[in-house]
């Protein structure tokens, strides 16, 4: 708990890079309209998925400093040192990150949703589904963190190694939110769908991340 | 309580940084890591609170509390960083430290106004950590063994960027640990200024 608080304290003293991820989210979606130009109803269409791809890399930017911080000024030596289980310790290190950097995102993404020309079913939808499947990112990445926690420059290959993992939750986000605003599809099992990828991260993420931290010593 | 070190070997890649490395301690003593650069002081220390696994030997407790199997569970490490977030101040660093360590059975630390009093501190715990002098996060690093207690003090080089003044002070801090009933492992160059203890001398290998 005291864990819990003192990253999302770190997170939006100077240098945190809480707010980095919202900005990169922000200038993202809202360079979109001016690339395609007026045409309402295809922003409309395709707004959802610029949200939510926006959303994906976002998540992934501040990811790489969740362990190689510890790492650097010797805190990840105390913290694998603990009788406390290493499992719990990243898992609630995932949900102070995510708290930081995903949770405004779900935030920002209604007034994105208004640059998109989205109507409220679509946003309310992509907010719920956002909602649903960010803190799956945060677990995967927290892999990606652990086994590019000793590479001085790990940040893209984090992103490399995160992604194909996190493709799964980019496309029954966006299909969840489609089914929302298209009759026929039904709204639930993707949503469904999404939420079973996260809470199966939630498991095998701080595992996997854990493993490799321990390994990761020198 | 015993800590028990037999035929202690550890590799790095391939090379073999030491071999056959053993010693006891019982409560109250102290062993003192000597040795030239690069002779495996830092890499035996890492071993011991379980950072690097070693090729061979064992690592146990005698007599400890139950429900520890590894010592390092009841080991304070500090290493060459100081573990403390430049960005938070002093006091939310060591309350952060003093709640997510919590007790090792059998004792209780101080709390943070004497851990920075008893470091010669007291008064600067509300600047961020990142503000202080390289000697004082040293001092500052030395109160988290402090306020949070662990029977086994794993020190690599804890003098390193320290005044002849935070020297006797430290002692003072070792001394006071020892005759508590702990146990020290330090590496180091200059004398610690504790009054009897094992050393052991690191050679290395030549190659």
């Amino acid at each position: 708990m005291s864990l819990f608080f003192r990253d999302l304290k770190l997170s939006v003293r100077a240098g945190g890079g809480a707010m980095i991820g919202v900005l990169f989210f922000m200038t993202v979606v809202s360079v979109i309209p001016f690339g395609v130009g007026p045409d309402l109803n295809l922003l409309a269409r395709i707004g959802p998925a610029i949200l939510w791809i926006g959303a994906l890399l976002a998540s992934l930017l501040g990811l790489d400093r969740l362990f190689q911080a510890e790492r650097e000024d010797g805190s990840l030596d105390l913290m694998l040192m603990q009788e406390t289980p290493l499992i719990l310790t990243v898992f609630v290190k995932c949900a102070a990150h995510w708290s930081a950097s995903g949770l405004p995102l779900v935030v920002a993404s209604p007034f994105l949703g208004l640059f998109m020309n989205m109507d409220e079913l679509a946003i309310g939808a992509t907010m719920l589904t956002l909602l649903a499947g960010t803190p799956a990112i945060t677990f995967i990445g927290a892999v990606g963190a652990a086994v590019a926690v000793a590479l001085p420059r790990g940040g893209l290959l984090v992103s490399i190694l995160v992604l194909p993992l996190a493709i799964p939750v980019l496309i029954f986000g966006v299909s969840a939110v489609y089914a929302a605003v298209e009759d026929p599809a039904p709204f639930l099992p993707p949503l469904m769908i999404l939420m079973a990828i996260t809470l199966f991260f939630a498991v095998i993420g701080p595992l996997a991340a854990a493993a490799a931290l321990r390994h990761s010593a020198d | 309580m015993r800590l028990l070190v037999e035929g202690l070997s550890a590799r790095r890649g391939e090379d073999l940084i030491f071999n056959d490395i053993s010693f006891s301690l019982a409560a109250g003593e102290a062993l003192v890591v000597t040795g030239p650069n690069g002779s495996g002081k830092s890499t035996l220390l890492r071993v011991l609170a379980g950072l690097l696994q070693a090729e061979t030997g064992k690592i146990s407790l005698k007599d400890g509390p139950p429900g520890f199997e590894h010592p390092h569970e009841l080991s304070h490490y500090l290493g060459h960083r100081n573990a403390m977030k430049r960005e938070l101040t002093v006091e939310e660093n060591l309350s952060f430290w003093r709640r997510f360590l919590g007790n090792s059975p059998g004792g209780s630390g101080i709390d943070l106004a004497a851990a920075a009093e008893a470091v010669g501190l007291a008064g600067i715990t509300h600047l961020p950590f990142g503000y202080l002098s390289a000697g004082q996060q040293r001092r500052m690093a030395m109160a988290k063994l402090l306020v949070a207690y662990r029977p086994i003090w794993i020190l690599d080089e804890p003098t390193a960027a320290l005044d002849a003044g935070a020297d006797r002070l430290f002692a003072g801090l070792v001394t006071s640990h020892l005759e508590r009933g702990g146990i020290v492992i330090a590496a180091t160059h200059q004398s610690l200024g504790i009054g009897q203890s094992k050393t052991l001398q690191m050679t290395g290998f030549s190659h």
